[in-house]
């Protein structure tokens, strides 16, 4: 495998990055969302490992079985039992206007292009085409945890965009050192169960995970 | 001037003709497969279509002249859009009078028509199909456009021929922006030849026909020409979607020595492009009309996000 056909594979996976991006964020049901973050997490740890191949970077090779490990196994799994457990799997969000927000994502794909542009100019490494989609998969899970109200699905945003920015590290400088991802994977697991803590205290004082409930949160006078 | 050319031309249109209805009759014969019935055979539409020609016109008091029009436009329109498309050999004389925005114009002349003619009698169906296909195509159209430009920039210009022929002696296979704009393609042809999700090509429950409400006032000959040129419409559009994304196995050159070859792995094509399209049907259920524009509105992101990475990614 020569670095040409390597540097197809990036730029071919870094496209299903987005694709699945922009499938969260239109995606209704529960289940589904959840599906698709984890088919996210499995291209995100192919690149890495297809990066560190092409960069000789074997430290590449740790984190992508960390992704792996992380993203598409554990925090899926965490995912389907709080979903289970709190009985929401059924629930089908209402998503506003989806055309609309498919034009916004297309937007700011269109934004990070731009701002990526100088940056591709001056950087040297294989990877620099796929920054703009890592920038532009950040932003996405961003307008998710918008433009969403289930607070399931804010938090599949939130690590959606994580994931754009742990895409982001590997293409603009072939990943961050280990200690720093180490770090950050520790950091997005203790958050997963964090976050499930959360739920059941929402979900038992406001028997809906519904975000809009907090609204009523301010005391009656 | 060379000959072969030409020769492969006609050939190219008697094919279209030819095996159109087969192409429709292979995708009902799996169709019934897979649901379990026992289907009509493949040449039941050969069938139908000599059928209906050796019928009877009925026309309306009022139709006019567009009514009675309408059926012959549409046969030549898709009869035209096959001598643009190369199907067998690249190498095709009308392949340089027009390109593929022209080709989509052609589907949308035909379709005008078609929408005309639902109006022209009056009749309540006619016209809810029409408006129901007018608000189809304005949502199809710029996606198709959208899917075409990215592979035209890709391949460096809108000319068919020579789409196909930079596809097919092109050195990278794994384009991402080839890739969306074949998934863009796919959901607009399901839209535009009137297939499961969008709609139902076997119905005639009033509720959610489209196509079928517009020509619902048409008969004998008219009908059968009608029928035949959207068998021909299906057949045109997997063997466009073939041309522009699996070109190998076609006639590199215009050498009429390669034309059999070419003709059975297009066959063989198609009949994998019919195996795929029953999968799609037999899987999904019809759309409500409401959600059409989350569908196509997905087909238009596919296309665009094709053409944004082919900016960002190659």
């Amino acid at each position: 495998m020569n670095i040409h056909i390597a540097a197809q594979i990036n730029s071919f996976l870094a496209a299903f990055v987005l694709l699945t991006a922009f499938g969260m964020l239109v995606q209704r049901r529960m289940y589904g969302l959840v599906h698709l973050f984890t088919w996210q997490g499995l291209f995100l740890s192919l690149n890495t490992a297809v990066v560190g191949y092409v960069a000789q970077r074997h430290h590449l090779y740790i984190s992508s079985v960390l992704t792996l490990a992380l993203k598409v196994i554990l925090l899926p799994y965490i995912l389907h039992v709080l979903i289970q457990r709190l009985k929401v799997h059924k629930e089908i969000e209402t998503v506003v206007n989806v055309p609309m927000t498919m034009l916004i994502g297309i937007a700011l794909v269109i934004f990070s292009y731009h701002l990526m542009s100088p940056v591709r100019e001056l950087s040297t490494l294989v990877t620099r085409s796929t920054l703009a989609v890592a920038l532009a998969t950040v932003m996405i899970g961003l307008l998710m945890m918008i433009t969403r109200k289930h607070a399931v699905t804010q938090i599949i945003g939130f690590l959606a965009m994580e994931n754009g920015l742990f895409f982001a590290a590997t293409s603009a400088t072939y990943g961050m050192p280990l200690v720093v991802e180490l770090g950050v994977a520790l950091d997005i697991l203790i958050a997963a169960f964090i976050f499930g803590i959360f739920f059941f205290h929402i979900h038992t004082t406001f028997d809906s995970l519904d975000v809009e409930q907090m609204a009523r949160l301010k005391e009656e006078d | 001037m060379k000959v072969y050319p030409f020769i492969i031309e006609f050939l190219q249109i008697a094919v279209l003709l030819g095996v159109a209805p087969a192409f429709t009759g292979w995708v009902r014969m799996l169709k019934c497969w897979t649901q379990g019935r026992t289907s009509a055979g493949l040449f039941q539409p050969y069938r139908d279509i000599v059928k209906l020609f050796s019928k009877d016109v009925i026309l309306a008091d009022n139709a006019s002249w567009i009514f009675r029009f309408t059926p012959y436009l549409i046969f030549g329109a898709a009869v035209l859009a096959g001598g643009v498309i190369p199907m067998l050999s690249i190498d095709l004389p009308l392949t340089s009078t027009a390109d593929v925005i022209v080709l989509v114009a052609l589907f949308a002349i035909a379709r005008f028509f078609t929408a005309l003619a639902g109006m022209d009698i009056g009749t309540a169906f006619g016209g809810m199909g029409s408006s129901r296909e007018m608000t189809i195509a304005s949502l199809a159209e710029p996606a198709m456009l959208m899917a075409i430009f990215t592979v035209s920039l890709a391949s460096k210009s809108t000319s068919l021929s020579q789409m196909v022929h930079v596809i097919y002696s092109g050195q990278s296979v794994l384009r991402p922006s080839l890739v969306f704009a074949l998934l863009a393609f796919i959901l607009i042809a399901l839209a535009e030849t009137g297939r499961i999700p969008v709609d139902n090509p076997a119905t005639h429950l009033e509720l959610t026909m489209i196509h079928e409400a517009m020509i619902l006032e048409y008969s004998g000959r008219h009908l059968a020409l009608i029928e035949w040129a959207g068998m021909m419409k299906l057949f045109l559009f997997a063997a466009l979607g073939i041309a522009t994304f699996f070109p190998w196995g076609i006639a590199a050159s215009g050498d009429i020595g390669f034309i059999p070859a070419a003709f059975l792995v297009m066959t063989l094509k198609l009949g994998v492009a019919g195996a795929g399209l029953v999968l799609i049907e037999t899987g999904l259920a019809k759309m409500r009309i409401f959600r059409l524009a989350e569908f196509l509105g997905s087909a238009f992101l596919l296309a665009t996000l094709g053409m944004l990475s082919y900016f960002i990614l190659e």
